[in-house]
């Protein structure tokens, strides 16, 4: 959902400016996640939920205490919960709130071929105007976390907004509010980088956690969403967070040099037949066999 | 709890055992995350299943389940061993240095002394100090002590001799925890006291996974001596904590929703007490307390609150000449505790029964019993905000349409209100008194639970009226002073259970006097005399003249602490960590300067602070009055002393009541011999040699609300169906893979459900048995949105576990006992 106050800096599918694009400098808001807090208590899903006022749907044991397997277009956050054994037999149950990053170099963005329907604030928040969405789910392909979702009844693709309609009122995500061991922190993106940075120091010092890391992968630009992680060089044990993430190739490709292939190619007809027309003119139309429609 | 929720922020150190915080009391919890974070403190975390809150422990151990007395017997041995004790503290603020007679038997062979085999009792005459008594029933006044404790008779002598058989080896024989972890954790709880040094504290921890065991009451006494070794109790991060498992079970015991006591934990009068005086003699302490030292004996005060309480039973009805209306309190004969009344129902004695705010069928033990015990009652009614298990019991699985029609029982059923809908207040784990206003109203016909009460106690007392009875006098001279009779206001209601004066009282320390009609200021204006009525004398002070305490919202806390003492109220005399005399060393000064809760204050001649000391205000160090005031000894019990504790007066180890081996400590004697086991045909007891091999617990998720939330979508969404927990070891020896249906067997009955295979839960080699352990969430039954849905075996787990009870609480052992496991 659009707001006029909150200011727009890239949109999906859009030639020329954006409008205020660069009028005036607004911090970068983030989320931190400290999965080494988290007891999966599933309050943020509740209060996400809740708070966008989504329908309930049926789940079914799987064999895990997970909600249900991943995100969907409406349940956009999400425990993931691992059992991990360590190499030396120790283990650990780790546990994610996974949902959309806020990536600052989106993918989803890069790969919408829609005017608006994704689009990129100031403040670094990724969100989609499902009245633009044109149901392509390309966004999907872009996304290199498995996040945006596609409504089948309503033919929209959904995500996490980070409560873009409360943080313009200066108010916290839902999920940040009800998180009871405050695991969720939230703020400007340099507070969040030094809160992250500081736990990591003090989970290393601590608690034993030598490879203790902040998640905020430079392949997407850095994150709207960082994990402080027990161990960053394992991030897929966290219910398959990438190592790497980033835009995949074929996106870049399609919106980057292929588009404009495309538009060449494009413009190319478009010359081509202009030329055609100013050399043959237009087609000429016999006009015989009319008075047999009477 | 001794302190409160959020001074656990100032902890160095957690043990969390019988209790999974991160699961059932997340808000809670935060506190614990707090105190790692601010304080880098540790927290160990012992449990049958690697649990939620284990996922962020600092160490993990798992124990088998009801092992706990071994395991913090074995802290208690390697800190004495250790010197990892607080030596002053234990000498002067614990009965360490009490001598004990001398025929006082240790249980080498699983008994204390005075064990009579025929009849299965103790005669206790010996459990007790030496020095002259009044009685065989009676502390001596003044006991004889060494201050050296080493004489061989002296408490700490004793309690070292005793645990010095629970040995690092014993330990893992018994709990299933490798000696090395058990030694890591050892060294880390007790690392606080490390040299004796006083400045750090350490917080226990628990809930009902430890309380609901055949020795429950002996595994929370077990760790209260352990934090008395350490000198933990009474300081801010310190403390024995419960964690109370619903939102006024706290309120609920202090207003006696337990048959042995009165408000305010008065005790209940028995049929021998046939005067006020023969009650209050009977249950009045005295002093017994070293001769040099100083004791308060607060409980010496029981007849103003008795007298008190009984004026405001009964109004002007009580009079002096009528003994205050004594005779009109039932005297309870035996025990009537939740599982002797479904058991009287059973037999047929007991013709109804009322369930307010709790699913009966499914809460207590040995469901099926409880069912069959319903349908052999007249009538029950029910009053709830769903229809559940108890209100649908005559439609519960196995009875057939016929056999519905046989069931005589008639079912009322009325409509409740929900919590939201319902203003007073939710005394919390910390002992506050927190009021909150409705946020709607009731539905529909749904009525406010004081209404119904009101309306049925009217009803009644309107037929005692008309009809007389053998004993119409306590139900019609009842005090119901409240402007709307029926309909009470929870207000006035909180107002009556603060008291008033009925006569002028003056107070002669402060000399203030409150006036005839006055609201209390608190429990030291009550009197015995008549002027004063108060409810429940701990709770006099939280609706005083000056407003209601209870409902106060201060949020300023100049010491940091986490104190906030205007914000709302707490039992006793808003005073929020007990004992905290203990805070301080024997001249008065906090043992740890930056954690300053209260001090002696030499000028003043006063002990004040940031707390209200729980203490004589005027009694200078130098009397020597101890810490633990509500003991008639002033000191804290590390020997529970003559009739505290009905199975010993220190913890001993015994198995659960179904238990996979022998008690290696002593074989013969493997359980509690004063656990109560039931005798009907449905209180059968399982073994190993039955095939039930398979150790089984019960718990709560966080997803749910014990037997309510499975009515609410959203829960469902979260957590949508039963399950059972099983080791992956134990799934790859049985072919069994996670969402296959397992059917669980106990003696007493089944349940089917999924398997949820998992890491989380490993096998365990106890007494060089293999053994494995399983866990099932109770919160499924016959009633809810799956069950409706038919998505469910429609079984309840309480169908499994039994109901032998521990012998001090009386509560049943829901949470270890013996199964089969079998695909389904």
């Amino acid at each position: 959902m659009s707001s006029s106050t909150l200011r727009i800096q890239k949109i999906s599918g859009h030639a020329g400016p954006v409008p205020g694009q660069g009028t005036q400098r607004e911090e970068t808001v983030a989320k931190l996640i400290d999965t080494t807090t988290c007891i999966g208590c599933k309050a943020c899903e509740v209060a996400c939920v809740e708070w966008n006022d989504m329908p309930f749907r049926e789940t079914v044991f799987d064999n895990t205490y997970q909600t249900m397997p991943s995100t969907e277009w409406n349940y956009w956050t999400l425990i993931r919960f691992n059992e991990h054994t360590h190499d030396d037999g120790s283990f650990q149950w780790l546990m994610r709130k996974d949902g959309c990053m806020h990536c600052a170099d989106p993918g989803c963005l890069a790969a919408c071929p829609a005017d608006g329907a994704i689009v990129q604030y100031q403040n670094g928040i990724v969100d989609f105007q499902q009245e633009n969405c044109i149901g392509c789910q390309y966004c999907a392909t872009g996304c290199p976390f498995n996040i945006p979702k596609f409504n089948p009844h309503t033919k929209k693709v959904f995500k996490c907004t980070l409560c873009s309609d409360r943080v313009e009122q200066g108010l916290e995500p839902a999920c940040i509010k009800a998180c009871p061991t405050g695991c969720l922190h939230f703020g400007t993106k340099d507070d969040m980088k030094a809160l992250g940075a500081a736990r990591v120091e003090q989970l290393k010092e601590h608690s034993g956690y030598q490879n203790a890391g902040l998640y905020d992968p430079p392949g997407v630009g850095g994150t709207g969403v960082m994990y402080v992680l027990h161990d960053i060089t394992a991030p897929e044990t966290y219910g398959g967070l990438p190592a790497n993430p980033s835009v995949p190739w074929s996106v870049r490709l399609w919106k980057g040099p292929l588009k404009w292939l495309g538009n060449a190619a494009m413009i190319g007809g478009l010359i081509g037949v202009t030329m055609h027309y100013l050399r043959f003119g237009p087609k000429q139309v016999k006009e015989e066999g009319e008075g047999d429609r009477t | 709890m001794t302190n409160g929720w959020i001074d656990i922020k100032n902890t160095d150190m957690m043990l969390i055992m019988g209790g999974n915080p991160a699961e059932n009391h997340p808000c809670g919890f935060k506190w614990s995350i707090e105190a790692k974070r601010q304080r880098n403190a540790k927290m160990i975390v012992v449990d049958p299943r690697f649990t939620r809150t284990a996922a962020v422990a600092d160490q993990f151990l798992q124990i088998r389940t009801g092992s706990d007395i071994a395991f913090l017997g074995g802290l208690i041995r390697y800190a004495i061993e250790n010197n990892r004790i607080a030596r002053d503290y234990l000498v002067h603020y614990t009965n360490a240095a009490f001598l004990i007679r001398d025929g006082f038997k240790l249980p080498e062979d699983g008994l204390y002394s005075g064990f009579d085999a025929a009849a299965g009792t103790y005669d206790k005459a010996t459990w007790n100090y030496q020095g002259q008594a009044s009685g065989p029933a009676a502390l001596p006044a003044s006991p004889a002590f060494d201050l050296k404790l080493e004489d061989p008779r002296c408490v700490f002598q004793l309690l070292k001799q005793h645990y010095s058989r629970y040995t690092p080896e014993m330990v893992e024989r018994i709990t299933g925890i490798p000696k090395d972890q058990f030694l890591k954790a050892a060294d880390l709880f007790t690392s606080i006291r490390k040299d004796g040094d006083m400045k750090k504290v350490g917080t226990i921890i628990y809930a009902v996974g430890w309380t609901q065991h055949s020795s429950g009451t002996q595994t929370i006494r077990t760790a209260a001596m352990l934090q008395l070794l350490l000198g933990n109790v009474g300081r801010a991060g310190g403390g024995v904590n419960a964690l109370r498992g619903h939102s006024n079970i706290q309120g609920a015991t202090d207003l006696a929703g337990i048959f042995d006591i009165l408000p305010g934990y008065l005790k209940m009068p028995a049929p021998g007490d046939a005067t006020l005086k023969a009650y209050l003699d009977r249950t009045t302490p005295t002093v017994s307390k070293p001769g040099p030292w100083d004791s308060w004996n607060y409980w010496s005060n029981t007849p103003r609150f008795a007298v008190s309480l009984l004026k405001a039973m009964y109004g002007d009805a009580a009079t002096k000449e009528n003994d205050w209306a004594f005779h009109y309190l039932p005297k309870i004969d035996r025990k009537y505790s939740w599982a002797e009344i479904w058991d009287d129902m059973y037999r047929g004695t007991v013709k109804g029964i009322f369930a307010f705010g709790m699913n009966g069928v499914a809460i207590g033990p040995n469901s099926r019993k409880n069912i069959d015990a319903l349908k052999k009652a007249d009538w029950l009614v029910v009053c709830e905000i769903y229809p559940d298990e108890t209100s649908e019991f005559w439609k519960s699985p196995g009875i057939t349409p016929e056999q519905m029609k046989q069931i005589p029982t008639t079912v009322y059923r009325l409509p409740g209100a929900g919590f939201a809908e319902k203003d007073g207040t939710f005394v919390n784990s910390a002992r506050w008194l927190q009021w909150k206003n409705a946020a709607l109203p009731p539905p529909g016909e749904a009525r406010l639970d004081q209404e119904i009460l009101a309306r049925i106690f009217l009803k009644v007392r309107e037929l005692y009226q008309k009809e007389g009875g053998k004993f119409p006098d306590p139900i019609l001279r009842a005090n119901w002073n409240y402007t709307d009779p029926h309909n009470p206001s929870l207000a006035e209601v909180a107002r009556e259970i603060n008291g008033r004066a009925l006569a002028d009282v003056t107070d002669p320390a402060t000399n203030t006097t409150i006036k005839a009609g006055q609201q209390l200021p608190g429990f030291g204006f009550l009197r015995d005399d008549g002027s004063t009525s108060s409810g429940n004398w701990l709770y006099c002070g939280s609706w005083t003249e000056a407003g209601a305490m209870m409902q106060r919202r201060g949020t300023d806390d100049p010491s940091g602490l986490g104190i906030y003492s205007n914000w709302a109220w707490s039992w006793p005399a808003n005073r929020r960590v007990l004992y905290n005399r203990a805070s301080c060393d024997l001249n008065g000064k906090p043992w740890d300067a930056d954690r300053r809760q209260v001090w002696w204050n030499e000028a003043q001649q006063r002990w004040v602070g940031n707390d209200v000391p729980d203490f004589k205000a005027d009694s200078k160090p130098k009397d020597h009055m101890g810490p633990f005031i509500m003991n008639p000894e002033g000191v804290g019990r590390l020997f529970g002393p003559l009739a505290a504790f009905a199975d010993g007066p220190f913890p001993e180890h015994y198995e659960p009541t179904e238990s996979p081996i022998d008690n290696p400590l002593h074989p013969k004697q493997s359980h509690n011999p004063m656990a109560k086991r039931f005798k009907s045909d449905l209180d059968k007891i399982g073994s190993v040699a039955e095939g039930y091999n398979i150790v089984c617990t019960t718990y709560r998720l966080t997803e749910h609300y014990h037997y309510w939330t499975k009515n609410n979508p959203m829960n469902v969404q979260l957590v949508p169906e039963p399950f059972v927990e099983i080791p992956a070891e134990l799934a790859d020896e049985m072919g069994l893979r996670g969402g296959e249906r397992v059917k669980v067997s106990s003696a007493r009955g089944q349940y089917i459900a999924k398997a949820m295979v998992t890491r989380r839960i490993k096998g365990m080699t106890i007494d060089g048995k293999k053994t494995y352990q399983i866990g099932i969430p109770i919160h499924w039954g016959y009633r809810g949105i799956a069950e409706d849905a038919g998505k469910t075996s429609l079984t309840n787990v309480n169908q499994l576990s039994l109901a032998v009870t521990d012998p001090n609480a009386n509560t049943p052992e829901f949470k270890g006992f013996l199964v089969k496991l079998e695909k389904a």
